[in-house]
């Protein structure tokens, strides 16, 4: 088999792996002479300016990351109840249009399919349902005004849907575990303890750990049964280092009267000498003392 | 020495049309912001490419230190933020670079939208831009749960439900997502397994295809 030689080629190549010579575009010129005004290559000309803009939205960016740590909360429990969910912010439409009674529950397939399935597959699909040749917006007043129309329902939803989260937060009191973390890690630091990690916290050492207060009358009244059977917590919280917090007032009248919805009174079955000197001992629990 | 060695193996791969084709084409005046301020909306496109570039490179960092099981994802999350030499600025930057290749992204699809650029010959580009943005949004979605905090773990939670409200294919969707019953162990490994190989993996190849057709295409004209 011979091929024909080009005299101006470099190298000859032979059988089936010769590089084909570039045919023609059939599709769109390749370069832009038909279009007014002046083209540039695009390496460097115009890659350069378009690395300024680059540049720009980089060192807006450097400054948000410095600015705004990257949140983390408290690690994740499945058993943690009220917990306000919260999608990350793009899919926030989404989340607050399947809340409306007409997306959600028996109408759920009209939610699903009907208000997020249609309009998606109509976007993907736009080139062939926008088929007119006309590119300009305001002379597509169909297309345009979908789309239009959509934004305004997007920036709505989760405008509402973030109003909503603020809100319920408000109401419950929640400060978002994120940043409850870093102020309970500045506290953990300025008193010298170091940085707090949830789920890490160093519990302190009991103090006077033979004292008749913890060997027999809290085993008596089963005070381990939720605090753990060395106080490290459990359904209760943890009793250990407890006198940092606490004073013995506060002490005694939590166990003699209950608190929250967890601690039961204990007035009447133990003594006020028998509390008073439980809350005495708990008082003497301090991370400093236990040292 | 470089030329001879460039020359050594343009020889033997005729590697001169390749680059020589991505430096020379010709970029119009009417997308070039040094010539019309109001081109900067043509400049989305390059951006989200970019801040995917970013993405990909703190994304490869933070693999480094990043554990995929429930008891040390949040630890190793939470050592990265605080103890790795720019860990905070790496994981920032992946965790602000999540909201703004969105936000880019999105800018991008409105430029082509309002100007009407997808129309004929450039369907399929719409078309694989789209499958983009959707798999970006899987990155999205996925990469949320990895740090393993709360609420990580209720917005994975109250995902899959939505998921699983799709009607026939709900359930099956959601278990496989799932990888059993319940958001647990094995649901972090495979979130993670998509975030990081099965969707980066589908990115680099949409994104190949919508370059190569942009190229074959070129730019749409001005208005």
């Amino acid at each position: 088999m011979a091929h024909k030689h080009d005299p101006n080629e470099k190298i000859v190549y032979v059988g089936d792996s010769r590089i084909r010579k570039r045919a023609k575009s059939n599709v769109s010129p390749p370069d832009y002479t038909a279009f007014p005004g002046k083209s540039e290559a695009f390496i460097p000309n115009f890659l350069l300016k378009e690395w300024m803009v680059g540049v720009v939205v980089l060192v807006g960016f450097l400054v948000l990351v410095i600015a705004e740590p990257a949140p983390l909360g408290y690690p994740a429990d499945p058993l943690n109840s009220s917990f306000i969910p919260m999608p990350d912010w793009y899919f926030l439409f989404l989340y607050q249009l399947l809340k409306y009674p007409y997306a959600s529950g028996d109408y759920i397939v009209l939610g699903i399919l009907g208000l997020s399935g249609i309009p998606f597959i109509a976007l993907l699909l736009a080139p062939f349902l926008d088929t007119g040749k006309e590119r300009r917006f305001y002379r597509r007043p169909i297309a345009s005004s979908l789309m239009l129309v959509s934004l305004a329902a997007i920036a709505y939803l989760t405008w509402v849907s973030w109003d909503h989260y603020q809100h319920e937060l408000a109401k419950n009191g929640v400060i978002p575990e994120h940043i409850e973390r870093e102020i309970k890690n500045e506290e953990s630091i300025e008193k010298g303890l170091g940085r707090w990690v949830p789920g890490k916290e160093k519990i302190p050492a009991m103090v006077e750990a033979e004292d008749v207060a913890f060997t027999e009358t809290m085993t008596q009244a089963a005070c381990i049964t939720c605090h753990g059977s060395e106080l490290e917590g459990g359904v209760g919280p943890a009793l250990r280092g407890i006198g940092d917090a606490r004073s013995k007032e506060e002490l005694f009248d939590a166990i003699m009267n209950g608190k929250g919805e967890g601690m039961p009174p204990f007035k009447g079955t133990l003594t006020d000498d028998q509390i008073e000197k439980v809350a005495t001992w708990l008082s003497k629990q301090k991370a400093a003392a236990a040292e | 020495m470089f030329k001879s060695m460039y020359n050594w193996i343009d020889e033997r791969l005729d590697i001169t049309p390749m680059w020589r084709d991505i430096a020379d084409h010709e970029v119009p005046e009417h997308v070039n912001p040094a010539h019309h301020f109001s081109a900067f909306v043509y400049c989305f496109g390059g951006l989200t490419f970019f801040i995917t570039v970013i993405q990909i490179l703190s994304g490869m960092f933070l693999t480094m230190y990043y554990v995929p099981d429930i008891i040390n994802a949040y630890y190793s999350v939470d050592y990265l933020q605080h103890q790795v030499a720019f860990g905070a600025i790496v994981r920032g930057m992946h965790h602000w670079g999540a909201s703004l290749v969105i936000v880019m992204m999105f800018l991008h699809t409105l430029r082509v939208f309002f100007t009407g650029s997808y129309k004929a010959p450039r369907e399929m580009n719409w078309i694989v831009g789209m499958l983009i943005f959707f798999v970006m949004l899987g990155l999205g979605f996925t990469g949320y749960l990895l740090p393993w905090d709360n609420k990580a773990y209720y917005a994975t939670k109250v995902g899959l439900e939505i998921a699983g409200s799709v009607p026939y294919l709900g359930d099956y969707i959601k278990e496989l997502m799932n990888g059993g019953t319940i958001v647990g162990a094995q649901t972090l490994t495979r979130f993670f397994a998509i975030h990081v190989f099965f969707l980066p993996g589908a990115l680099l190849a949409l994104l190949a295809g919508h370059f190569i057709m942009i190229r074959k295409q070129g730019i749409s004209g001005p208005l």
